[in-house]
């Protein structure tokens, strides 16, 4: 069975805070279902689905927002596989509709990881009760310092260089700069990446993204149910997800789980590279995007650092990328899948005013959960616009 | 004496479960140990009860060299967590060991400089507490 066109992105909403010291997390949630809601054309009532996770919650979470918006929803997930959950819980959503678990699903995310002085990517790595952190802990790990390990051994296999990861996180403030609400709009350059401080080698602050407070929702329905709504429907082509892991100790920390759940993506949707107009590709770091758009296949191994340079990022170039401003400009509030499918979204219908791709009728979307040279996710959406 | 030295170490100690614990106890007499499925052969690190290969409980442990080559590192200078944000910058890598396996470790004994990926290294054993010993890694003599 085939998922491919069986369900759509019907709303979306982006909450435009990045600082809510006076908000909770369920507030910004629910804030954001009602403008995805309101976007969509459907109200608290349409709503039978509900999928949600989060860094502020804890693990029936799920069940507690239910109670703050009084749903009591026909399906529910709460995937907890980091900032690419609610990529994950999209597909899933399209899934459910498909199977008549339900018909309108609501996907939501907030956080108040600013306010609430979250140290996410240098906080001692998160590590918790299970066996396998009791051989991590020991030593320090941090996010940032996981993702660092992945960007030193491709330094070395490749001879890439800290500036053609700084032309990542340079196009991404050039976008957000485009962006009203994106927190950091001021034009950087690859100098100043470079002369940031470094957090853990070979990665300068610059290369790392931001923390914000912030939310977004999506609203899943049937292709059928869309096409009389409000927007514009954007259809799921296809999805797939997967993990990585230390593998007992042989793990290619090249090979990344976007590898895998692109590549299911790509067949689902019954497209191929050249047909993507855009992409959005988690940027938790600048090596977060080099490396995913050599496993999604975009190029080959070893050749991401020419790949991001020359302008073929930006949202006029050859494969635009996180034209909001990512997580490195815009905004990061914990997690950030839900502001993947936003953006694609809003792309898709053509509502981004300058920073605009032309003719964008496809666009894919990659969430990458967790620390990318230990345990992390990986989950690939491809949408269209017909 | 032994309570003095574990006020000292304020740096994050692993939670050892019980299916761990033989591995954690080796590192006391210093000894590192991966383990190999008596069934099917595979090699496996972390330690854990069952081969992920073919689900098997027949375990040996394969004592290591102790020699390795450094597979990746970071130096990191910023974490906010106690013990590691008074000693930065400090140096993880993941270590290949001989064994063919890779595992999770510090570099000590030398400067985020000299540290390059390739480099031999040799395990040393550091007595954190009386109950915890940690497998870290420094340049090979």
């Amino acid at each position: 069975m085939s998922l491919s066109r069986k369900a759509c992105v019907a709303g979306v909403f982006e909450h435009p805070t990045r600082f809510a010291p006076d908000k909770s997390m369920f507030q910004i949630m629910a804030e954001s279902a009602r403008g995805a809601l309101e976007d969509a054309g459907l109200t608290i009532r349409d709503v039978d689905g509900l999928c949600t996770t989060g860094i502020g919650m804890g693990g029936m979470g799920i069940v507690g927002f239910c109670d703050y918006l009084n749903l009591t929803p026909n399906f529910v997930d709460s995937t907890a596989i980091g900032g690419s959950s609610f990529v994950a819980h999209t597909a899933h959503a399209a899934a459910a509709i498909a199977a008549g678990l339900c018909e309108v699903c609501l996907v939501v995310y907030g956080s108040t990881a600013a306010s609430s002085r979250f140290a996410i990517g240098t906080g001692g790595g998160g590590g918790g009760g299970d066996p396998c952190d009791q051989f991590e802990i020991p030593f320090g790990p941090t996010t940032v310092g996981s993702y660092a390990m992945v960007a030193q051994r491709h330094m070395h296999d490749y001879g890439t260089t800290s500036e053609q990861l700084a032309e990542i996180a340079v196009t991404m403030r050039l976008h957000a700069s485009m962006n009203p609400v994106a927190k950091y709009r001021d034009p950087i350059t690859v100098e100043d990446v470079l002369a940031s401080r470094i957090i853990s080698s070979p990665l300068h602050l610059l290369d790392c993204c931001i923390i914000s407070d912030g939310g977004g929702a999506l609203v899943i329905t049937s292709a059928e149910r869309a096409r009389d709504l409000k927007k514009k429907p954007v259809y799921i082509l296809g999805a797939g997800e997967t993990v990585r892991h230390a593998a007992r100790g042989r793990r290619d920390f090249l090979e990344i789980a976007a590898a895998q759940s692109g590549r299911l993506a790509f067949e689902r949707a019954g497209v191929t590279h050249s047909d993507i107009d855009m992409a959005m590709i988690y940027d938790s770091f600048t090596i977060t995007v080099l490396t995913t758009l050599e496993n999604l296949g975009f190029c080959k191994r070893g050749e991401g650092g020419a790949f991001v340079t020359g302008g073929r990022l930006r949202y006029d170039g050859e494969l635009p990328i996180n034209t909001d401003g990512g997580g490195l400009s815009s905004n990061h509030p914990g997690m950030r899948g839900i502001f993947l499918v936003i953006e694609a979204t809003k792309q898709l219908r053509g509502e981004c005013g300058p920073r605009q791709v032309r003719d964008c009728r496809i666009a894919l979307v990659h969430g990458t959960g967790g620390a990318l040279g230990t345990r992390h996710s990986g989950a690939t959406l491809i949408l269209a616009n017909q | 004496m032994a309570d003095q030295k574990e006020k000292k170490y304020s740096k994050p100690l692993p939670f050892i479960d019980e299916e761990m614990r033989p591995w954690w106890e080796a590192l006391q007499r210093h000894e590192l140990y991966v383990q190999k499925c008596r069934d099917c052969g595979d090699l496996r690190f972390h330690p854990r009860a069952l081969c992920t290969n073919c689900l098997s409980s027949r375990t040996e442990w394969v004592r290591c060299s102790g020699r390795g080559t450094v597979y990746t590192f970071t130096a990191t200078y910023q974490n906010q967590a106690p013990g590691f944000r008074e000693s930065l910058p400090y140096i993880m890598a993941w270590v290949e060991l001989q064994e063919g396996l890779k595992m999770l470790t510090n570099l000590v004994e030398c400067r985020p400089e000299e540290v390059k990926i390739g480099m031999p290294v040799e395990v040393v054993y550091e007595d954190v507490t009386p109950q915890v010993t940690l497998a870290k890694f420094r340049p090979a003599r």
